[in-house]
């Protein structure tokens, strides 16, 4: 949905970008300062890249050798910023009017009402700008973003700038979009759960102007040197379940490869898909089946890879059903298992460690 | 309560000042946002030449204007016959002559505004599909706005008491150019005229203080809209 290849200075910065993603929902991720948001300022057209081409949705949108290129308020891009930067002039039913008086085919009042019932901003509509709160000043950029009718959606860090509690309030309706319309979205973050939970499909990795990873989530999150010092602890697999049902203690029961799987409970019914994000490291490997521990999850599998990752640990890829899970261990401990491929072990993963983890609710990888 | 003497110079008074204030509101909000928002080279020359009217003595601004614009003057004289647009020593040269002295009390608060602008606003504006001239309609403008009035009041009192350039520029003739402040000043040259520039003293006070008042009137509406509080 997202092709570009462009080069642009910033100060004595140079900046090159190439990437092309065909997912509806591409995350972009990456440091502060990695160039995230100079990206999203070249696909909308607020600034112009030295050279390159830029196409959006199918449409191409700049091309410096065919002499293409659409200004911004042609561009149909819905942006929705760190901060909000709603009009302080108008109130929020016109900030939220404002896209649609210069879209060519307004929108009607139906949808209007559909996207003020879906971010719940109903009882604001009246209200003055300056007197909303953090969190709701961002629903209302977001539902200016859709209301005049973009080809595709950029939303920059749009949690940034909010604190927890305000992050809690606007994240399902993010993860609602993202999830249910059938716009073209590309979510930035610097924040790996926030990025697995939304853009879990289509993964841009940013680094000092540069696209360092562009491809599948599951691929990425393979590449502890990708995630950076910060995240490279997050380094896993995402595991592919369904929801069985819900289990007794507060927890959800789950089928992997027809293998049962409890965690802390999942908001979604039964029949429902979800990504499990495992931490490598968050793994333990046994050569029997362990009886009398506290873990509740014990996964059958076969060793398909083994890999030396630096002097003490050892990456041990399994092959559980159709699907992969890493684990990482002491180079001590893997020989004192003598693992060799093909052979069968056990992996076991406590149940409150995926508790942590960012839940990836988006069907099929 | 005034006699039609005063009516006439109130009138003329109200006639400049508005006249003033209106054919330099265009050129005011260009130049405040050349010198709030360009880049360019021009900016201290520009800024400069907006300030000088503030630093001349406005004789001396009252005698440029008169060697440019005179009727001998080429410009003056090209003027007068393409437009029929005569300065010196009418009604229009008081008007012109308030204009320039209020001119850089017109632009610092509308640049200031423009200056205080989020562009990033500006930018938001412009992904929803506004065109640069849209964008400058429908947000910088009305974000401006409470700058534009400041300007505005400021360069309307100082054209209404506007002296040394007009009666250099426009000379004081009755009826013509005699404004407020000339029409207070000829009272107080001849013997017995106090009590007449008393009144129009009065009246003078009355009018600066409704241009007050107004605009603290319309800043507070444009603040209450805008909820800022």
């Amino acid at each position: 949905m997202l092709s570009l290849d462009v080069e642009h200075r910033l100060g004595d910065f140079d900046l090159a970008y190439a990437l092309d993603s065909r997912e509806r929902v591409t995350g972009l991720f990456g440091p502060s300062g990695a160039g995230k948001s100079t990206l999203l300022r070249l696909v909308a057209g607020l600034i112009t890249p030295r050279r390159g081409r830029i196409e959006i949705a199918g449409r191409c949108v700049f091309d410096s050798d065919r002499g293409i290129r659409v200004p911004a308020h042609r561009r149909r891009i819905g942006y929705v910023f760190q901060q909000a930067r709603l009009f302080p002039h108008l109130n929020v039913a016109r900030n939220l009017r404002y896209g649609a008086w210069f879209a060519r085919a307004r929108p009607a009042a139906a949808r209007f009402d559909r996207v003020v019932d879906m971010l719940d901003i109903g009882a604001l509509l009246d209200r003055r700008v300056a007197g909303l709160s953090g969190g709701e000043a961002q629903r209302v950029a977001i539902g200016r973003a859709l209301l005049a009718n973009p080809a595709m959606l950029l939303l920059d860090e749009p949690l940034a700038s909010l604190d927890a509690a305000r992050k809690a309030e606007v994240l399902p309706y993010i993860e609602r979009l993202s999830r249910e319309s059938e716009l073209p979205i590309v979510f930035v973050s610097h924040q790996l759960d926030e990025m697995l939970r939304l853009a879990n499909r289509h993964v841009v990795a940013l680094r000092d102007g540069r696209v360092v990873f562009s491809g599948k989530s599951a691929a990425f999150l393979a590449r502890p040197d990708l995630l950076g010092p910060e995240h490279a602890r997050d380094a896993g697999t995402l595991l592919r379940a369904e929801i069985r049902g819900t289990a007794a203690h507060g927890l959800s029961a789950l089928d992997c490869e027809g293998q049962p799987l409890f965690v802390p409970r999942l908001d979604q019914a039964p029949g429902g898909r979800v990504h499990l994000h495992v931490r490598a490291r968050d793994v333990m490997l046994a050569r029997s089946r362990p009886e009398d521990i506290s873990a509740l999850n014990v996964l059958a599998g076969r060793v398909a890879a083994i890999a030396q990752d630096g002097d003490q640990a050892v990456e041990v890829t399994l092959a559980i059903g159709n699907q992969r899970l890493a684990a990482r261990i002491t180079r001590y401990s893997a020989e004192r298992l003598a693992l060799a491929e093909g052979e069968p072990l056990y992996a076991v993963i406590k149940s409150l460690a995926l508790a942590e983890q960012a839940w990836a609710r988006l069907g099929g990888l | 309560m005034l006699d039609a003497a005063q009516a006439e110079i109130l009138w003329l008074s109200l006639q400049v000042a508005l006249t003033a204030v209106a054919c330099s509101l265009p050129l005011a909000l260009a130049a405040a946002w050349f010198l709030a928002r360009s880049r360019r080279r021009g900016r201290m020359v520009l800024d400069a030449l907006v300030h000088l009217p503030l630093v001349l003595p406005p004789v001396v601004t009252g005698y440029l204007l008169l060697v440019a614009l005179g009727r001998n003057s080429p410009l003056g004289a090209w003027l007068d016959a393409t437009f029929g647009l005569t300065f010196a020593f009418h009604w229009t040269g008081a008007a012109l002559a308030g204009a320039v002295m209020g001119f850089p009390l017109m632009v610092r608060p509308i640049r200031l505004s423009l200056e205080a602008i989020d562009t990033r606003v500006e930018d938001a504006a412009a992904t929803l599909g506004a065109s640069p001239i849209w964008v400058r309609v429908t947000v910088t403008l009305p974000l401006a706005l409470p700058g534009i009035i400041a300007g505005m009041v400021l360069a309307f009192a100082r054209a209404l008491g506007e002296f040394g350039a007009t009666i250099t520029f426009a000379a004081n003739i009755p009826g013509e150019t005699r404004t407020l402040p000339l029409a207070i000043y000829s009272f107080i040259q001849v013997p017995g005229g106090e009590a007449q520039a008393a009144q129009l003293i009065a009246i003078s006070v009355a009018v600066s203080l409704a241009a007050l008042v107004a605009s603290e009137l319309i800043a507070r509406r444009v603040k209450r809209l805008r909820g800022a509080g």
